[in-house]
């Protein structure tokens, strides 16, 4: 069932992605809602958004790793959005990671406490007024551990997990909660480089795959390119004796 | 390290590409490079958009800031492609006062090469309309540029090709329109010396450009199809029953592989070319409704379409040569083309006016511009056009040029000295660099 448009609250409305995903929601008559930690960049993306597509676009701040701030920020919304997306996703660095415990937390608490935590507050009112979706940008780091990114792999595991619990105690309820795993994404986080073509996403292609599972099908687990979901699926096969040895 | 080449695909140099995120990373990276250029869509053809040692994509900066259909002025960052302004603007019944022949530039690009369209005798460039800009310079701090706050740095930027700095975003006006359909009319010209005439004839039309067929010989050397348009009317476009705002071409051809080079044999392109006249001539004299797309960009429906030209790539040559020059001039020119036997599907003729940046190529006169593949010959057959057009007081088009010499362009752009002096107060400036100025001393 195709629903004609609503609001759509972005979290992380700086990033590659979220433009991206926010431009289609726009463009398809949707209202939008940004929220970001940088006022002035998310207002470039806000203002950019509007002349486009002659949409209402509304800009929001919010810091995700400020916890304390969440109950506020949902109550001082202009209305309780039809769509609530998250595509927050901080790398930070492996190495910093392994030895600097600050950086580590960072890295966790911004893949995975803030995301689920404000998440949560939307669960309960979307449950409430028995309609909504909720979308959560996970990613294919989290469908296994890697040497390469294991701090951030952890917090995006554990963020799929919370979404697919949510997912069930919901999935009687109406509201419906998409978990999006992409793959690589020709962002400013990957700008520079070598990707490859198979398996890496233009922003553009990544909002048309999100808008269509989070507003027209009834998709529950998407990956983006689709063809990360064999790659995935071999990877989680192999015997953990044969993967620690790999470098993946 | 990339290899990287302009739209003609040659020549090809290795450089290091980066890509600032957002404006405080392109100020922090600046200063820290030598032999740096800012490359925006990559449309120029020869070298201008090759960094010395680094080029700068503007890739990431390319949010409009702001239009206001009320006056038509609108802010964009230099990456902004024109395709997206003009979908923009046309929703709210605008259109960019200058286009140049592809919609897939830059804000960035059009400000540095200070682009022309089939207007430039009535509007001037596409600088010309630019009310301000945010430049970055060598130093990595930004300065902003009117008419009244750093008037000269403006006007060195306008035709600057990046030379002055990166520009960060600009703001210019748009002109208003009533719907996106061109009212054409297309007239049939024998000849080099008549099109020439029917141009000067039809200069108080808005637009005005003639296709010559650079293949023809002897009595018909020149002979050209010349369209002239005006923005339709809403009445009359209402009238005809047609959609006021015609939607983008749909279905894109494009060219997935390299043609090999045989392909473009003469006879394959002059029977193209004799295809091509007589279709259009059959047209004259009667006016008739086109959509913009195709009237300010047919090429545009051809993705990939340098590809044409085979692997080796190929050159554009474009000159302008005042009025008093051009029939000897171009005749010369075609004459000499048309010996060589070369194939070259598009070449335009057009109308040009002064221009007002330092190194912008405009002046009061005629412009000829075509496309050479590369073979045995055409560098001295080129060579050879440099000099008829360096005798007439004409001068090459930089953001087209990938081989003229140094003793030509010095000798073609009065503008240089003043435009060194300027460069010369800028901190840093003998950073930035592109394979362009290196070959031109600029």
């Amino acid at each position: 069932m195709m629903k004609t448009t609503g609001t759509l609250l972005l979290i992380g409305g700086t990033s590659g992605i979220g433009r991206a995903v926010a431009l289609h929601y726009a463009k398809a008559g949707w209202r939008v809602r940004l929220a970001a930690r940088n006022l002035e960049e998310v207002e470039c993306n806000a203002n950019d958004i509007a002349v486009r597509y002659e949409a209402e676009v509304t800009t929001h701040v919010l810091d995700i790793l400020r916890t304390d701030t969440f109950e506020a920020f949902v109550n001082r919304l202009p209305e309780l959005p039809d769509t609530v997306m998250c595509v927050i996703g901080w790398m930070g660095s492996q190495p910093q990671a392994e030895v600097d415990l600050d950086h580590a937390g960072q890295v966790l608490r911004s893949n995975f406490e803030g995301p689920a935590l404000l998440l949560s507050l939307f669960a309960e009112r979307f449950a409430a007024r028995r309609a909504g979706v909720i979308v959560g940008f996970s990613s294919v780091a989290g469908d296994r551990g890697r040497a390469s990114n294991y701090y951030y792999g952890a917090a995006k595991a554990g963020f799929t997990a919370f979404l697919s619990g949510l997912r069930n105690r919901l999935s009687t309820t109406g509201v419906r909660v998409v978990t999006i795993k992409p793959g690589f994404v020709r962002t400013k986080m990957t700008a520079g480089m070598v990707l490859p073509a198979c398996l890496t996403a233009d922003p553009a292609h990544v909002a048309r795959v999100v808008f269509a599972a989070a507003e027209d099908r009834r998709a529950d687990v998407v990956y983006v390119p689709g063809l990360w979901r064999p790659v995935m699926f071999v990877i989680k096969c192999l015997p953990e004796m044969i993967f620690k040895r790999l470098h993946l | 390290m990339t290899v990287l080449s302009g739209w003609g695909r040659y020549p090809r140099f290795p450089t290091q590409v980066v890509e600032p995120i957002d404006y405080r990373a392109a100020r922090l990276l600046t200063p820290l490079h030598a032999g740096l250029i800012a490359r925006g869509a990559g449309r120029a053809y020869g070298d201008a958009a090759i960094g010395e040692q680094v080029t700068l994509s503007t890739a990431q900066f390319d949010r409009i800031r702001s239009f206001d259909a009320r006056t038509g002025l609108m802010r964009a960052e230099a990456g902004v492609v024109l395709a997206d302004i003009i979908d923009v603007a046309m929703a709210r019944g605008h259109f960019p006062p200058v286009v140049p022949g592809t919609q897939f530039v830059t804000v960035g690009g059009m400000i540095a090469a200070d682009v022309h369209g089939k207007n430039h005798h009535r509007d001037g460039g596409f600088g010309d309309h630019v009310e301000e800009i945010t430049l970055l310079l060598p130093d990595g701090s930004t300065v902003h540029c009117t008419a009244h706050q750093n008037a000269g740095l403006l006007a060195a930027t306008i035709g600057g090709m990046g030379l002055t700095g990166t520009i960060l975003d600009a703001t210019f006006r748009l002109r208003p329109i009533e719907c996106g359909w061109m009212r054409q009319m297309t007239l049939v010209a024998p000849n080099v010396g008549a099109a020439l005439d029917m141009l000067h004839q039809h200069r108080d039309a808005s637009y005005s450009v003639a296709w010559i067929d650079c293949l023809a010989r002897g009595p018909a050397l020149g002979r050209s199809l010349i369209f002239t348009a005006e923005h339709a009317s809403r009445g009359e476009v209402q009238a005809l029953g047609l959609d006021p705002f015609p939607a983008r071409a749909r279905a894109r051809l494009s060219l997935p592989i390299d043609c090999p080079q045989m392909l473009l044999s003469r006879v394959s392109v002059a029977l193209f070319n004799e295809v091509y006249f007589r279709v259009g001539a059959g047209k004259a004299g009667v006016p008739q409704m086109v959509p913009w797309e195709s009237y300010f960009f047919p090429l545009d429906g051809i993705g990939m379409w340098n590809r044409i030209y085979g692997r080796e790539g190929f050159l554009q040559y474009q000159c302008v040569v005042p009025p008093s020059a051009a029939r000897e001039t171009l005749s010369g020119v075609l004459d000499r083309l048309s010996r060589f036997g070369s194939a070259s599907f598009l070449s335009v003729l057009k109308q040009l006016g002064a221009a007002h940046g330092d190194l912008s190529f405009p002046m009061d006169g005629y412009t000829l511009a075509l496309d050479l593949p590369l073979r045995n010959g055409v560098f001295e057959l080129l060579d050879e056009l440099d000099k008829l057009v360096v005798a007439a007081g004409g001068r090459l088009y930089l953001a087209k040029d990938a081989r003229q010499s140094r003793m030509t362009f010095e000798r073609t752009y009065p503008g240089l000295e003043h435009f060194r002096a300027l460069r010369r107060t800028i901190p840093g400036s003998e950073r930035v660099g592109s394979r362009l100025s290196l070959r031109l001393g600029i």
